[in-house]
């Protein structure tokens, strides 16, 4: 086996594309430098042992995890659902704070968030974990695993910011598993971000609670969330979640005010009912707002499902469709390059304000954010 | 283990106890153990030797996986001495050293409840599924409601398992036992707690590879954490001093979940049903469809021995 320092892990990481890159294996020890947060805990090499925010002490060294809606009771030396959150001797601990098993320079529009700093570059990471179990899911061997079961590189918060401000990002994303069960690393690196002027993004799929989410809300600069379905029954057949607490969260997010995308991958036979879609529809318009870009998604068989077809893209544009009808602005055809459905057009003449094959901005015709036909102000981060 | 199909009329379980096999301590009478398991065995299989008894479910040509679980540290784990003893026997029969491995999910859990590591074989092997070079199978389980790897350990270093568990309190599940044990053997039993572990640990010993390949259970009862489970509790550890025996898992954690609860009356706490954790799991198991044992007393042959 190979070990490479972090400067050849970042290398390597950087030179790759179109994926996630498991970086080589790096012992943690060696890479502890005097200031990490190691702890006198039991330490398989490259895990963090930094104490959880949320979480609360129970009787008997037992603790209860207040991150997530799952609210896992974890008993001493046992772990949560999510796999990277540790109860020692009755403290919750992140096995994952600085340790990424994933480091890549993405398209903003990959995340995708097409109304945030179209055509930038988002310094993208991830860490083992995720607090759901999606069927479908894309990343599932860096999401339903253990930290110890991959590859990790020590990549603490303020060398990330260094990273991507090198690297030319805009923004840096918390992406490819599900960065609320790597919260506290995220928190830290958005705020080292911030200090350098690098942006934060966030790709969840909004399964958290109130308090932390709020406070996650406060440091970063845009969120994406899949939205699974709009039925309890594919969060919890499917995914092993709930659909109330991802509601709950949306609407948080429309009171704050921070820029936030929806994504909805369409799942044949699963979630593909256009009455549902149309009912969805019809919640997001009343409660979320006619301008939340929504993302209608083409499944490909993987992970748990892959007896299903992929969608057929007359689903996505029947969606899409419906979405419109509804009275959604920004509805968008995703994972189809080249679909009409990609580009961003202007609610009032119709015209193309923001053109884009695939991950490429094709054509850009935003004039501080007002559509350059009609000046008609198009909602986003522009710059 | 009867075969996927194949209807088991009634199971036998043996439970050998003794007082002096474990000092308050913690410190276990090795040969005294050693007479508990070959007489529970002999009494399983009506042998009167126990190289012959264990031969009614392992075979000389066998490479055997043994089961344990480590988990909990020192004080709430199998304890090394039953996995040793059971390694004496085992090659007493014909089976070779090195076609042994006692083994667990990690090195560091192993280490720590005492066993020595050991990868080249001599009396037997000893090791982790992080082990270098062991691992989780490459191919994605697709089973009833489990989706994961399981260990190259189950898949590819052993043929048959002899599972050695021990008898504990859980705090979600209820009871683990012989079927959670399991668990060890896949990369992400955190996804199947929910639910009490309810259908997951059923389903998931009906995986042809663990159902086929699981011969025998001896659980190690010397020290029963009746409450607070699964971590170590003094308080609520029990020296009951036994280890039960059987071909069937269901049977086996059926008669633990029967041991647990006399003794959570013996110390005036409700019965896990009443505390709201009843180990679904077990019962779940013995149902039409995963068909993988006994789970009532009317089915089940028990008998004790005290030495």
């Amino acid at each position: 086996m190979v070990e490479l320092n972090r400067r050849s892990f970042i290398k390597c990481s950087l030179a790759a594309t179109g994926g996630i890159l498991l970086p080589n294996v790096l012992p943690g020890e060696s890479l502890l430098g005097p200031n990490a947060d190691a702890s006198p805990l039991p330490s398989p090499a490259g895990l963090s042992w930094v104490e959880a925010k949320y979480y609360k002490k129970l009787e008997h060294k037992e603790i209860e995890c207040e991150l997530c809606p799952r609210k896992c009771k974890v008993g001493d030396r046992e772990r949560g659902y999510c796999g990277c959150r540790e109860n020692q001797e009755g403290v919750y601990y992140t096995l994952v704070h600085s340790y990424a098993c994933s480091a890549n320079v993405d398209p903003i529009e990959k995340k995708p968030l097409f109304h945030f700093l179209p055509g930038t570059k988002a310094f993208s990471i991830a860490t083992a974990g995720c607090n759901m179990n999606c069927k479908f899911c894309q990343n599932w061997e860096i999401s339903q695993v253990r930290p110890e079961q991959v590859r990790n590189i020590y990549l603490p918060p303020e060398e990330v910011a260094a990273y991507a401000q090198q690297s030319g990002s805009k923004s840096i994303a918390y992406t490819y598993s599900e960065p609320i069960v790597f919260y506290e690393y995220m928190l830290d690196t958005a705020i080292a971000g911030r200090k350098k002027g690098i942006k934060s993004v966030v790709i969840t799929a909004g399964y958290i609670n109130h308090d932390p989410w709020m406070e996650l809300i406060r440091e970063v600069d845009a969120i994406k969330v899949d939205f699974k379905a709009f039925t309890e029954k594919f969060y919890e057949d499917i995914c092993h979640a709930k659909l109330k607490p991802v509601m709950d969260a949306l609407l948080d997010l429309s009171k704050s005010g921070i820029w936030y995308e929806l994504v909805y991958l369409v799942v044949p036979t699963l979630n593909d009912d256009m009455k549902n879609i149309r009912e969805m529809c019809k919640w997001m318009v009343g409660d979320l707002g006619k301008d939340v870009p929504l993302h209608f998604t083409r499944f490909h068989p993987m992970y748990l499902l892959k007896n299903l077809p992929p969608t057929p893209v007359s689903s996505l544009e029947r969606a899409r469709e419906i979405a419109l009808e509804e009275g959604m602005n920004f509805v968008y055809v995703g994972n189809v390059p080249g679909h009409l459905g990609e580009h961003t057009y202007c609610p009032e003449c119709r015209q193309i304000v923001v053109g884009r094959i695939g991950y490429t901005i094709t054509q850009m015709n935003l004039k501080n954010g007002k559509c350059k036909f009609c000046q008609n102000p198009i909602p986003g981060v522009w710059s | 283990m009867p075969p996927v199909g194949k209807i088991r009329k009634r199971s036998k379980v043996v439970i050998v106890k003794s007082p002096n096999v474990i000092s308050p301590s913690g410190k276990v009478h090795r040969t005294l153990l050693s007479d508990m398991v070959r007489s529970g065995l002999c009494k399983l299989t009506s042998e009167s030797r126990a190289e012959d008894a264990i031969r009614h479910f392992f075979s000389p040509q066998d490479q055997v996986g043994m089961k344990v679980n480590c988990l909990a540290g020192k004080m709430a784990s199998t304890h090394p001495q039953v996995a040793l003893i059971c390694a004496d026997l085992l090659r007493d029969s014909g089976i070779k050293g090195k076609n042994l491995v006692i083994w667990d999910r990690s090195e560091r859990e192993l280490k720590e409840v005492g066993f020595p590591l050991n990868f080249n074989g001599g009396e037997f092997r000893c090791f982790g599924t992080d082990s270098k070079g062991v691992g989780y199978s490459r191919n994605l389980i697709n089973h009833m409601n489990i989706g994961s790897l399981l260990s190259r350990v189950v898949d590819e270093y052993t043929d048959v398992q002899l599972n050695l568990p021990v008898l504990k309190d859980h705090n979600l599940s209820g009871v683990t036992c012989s079927l959670k044990n399991f668990f060890g053997a896949i990369h992400n039993p955190n996804k199947y707690h929910d639910y009490g572990c309810d259908p997951f640990i059923a389903d998931l010993n009906t995986l042809p590879q663990i159902r086929n390949q699981q011969k025998l259970v001896i659980c190690d009862a010397l020290r029963v954490q009746y409450n607070g489970g699964p971590s170590y509790h003094p308080q609520w550890a029990e020296y009951f001093g036994g280890i039960i025996i059987s071909d069937d898992p269901v049977a086996v954690d059926f008669v633990g979940y029967q041991i647990i609860d006399k003794i959570r009356a013996e110390h005036n706490l409700p019965d896990l049903e009443k505390a709201g954790r009843k180990p679904k799991h077990i019962f779940t198991s013995a149902d039409e469809k995963h068909n993988l044992g006994k789970a009532k007393l009317e089915q089940i042959d028990l008998i004790e021995i005290v030495l």
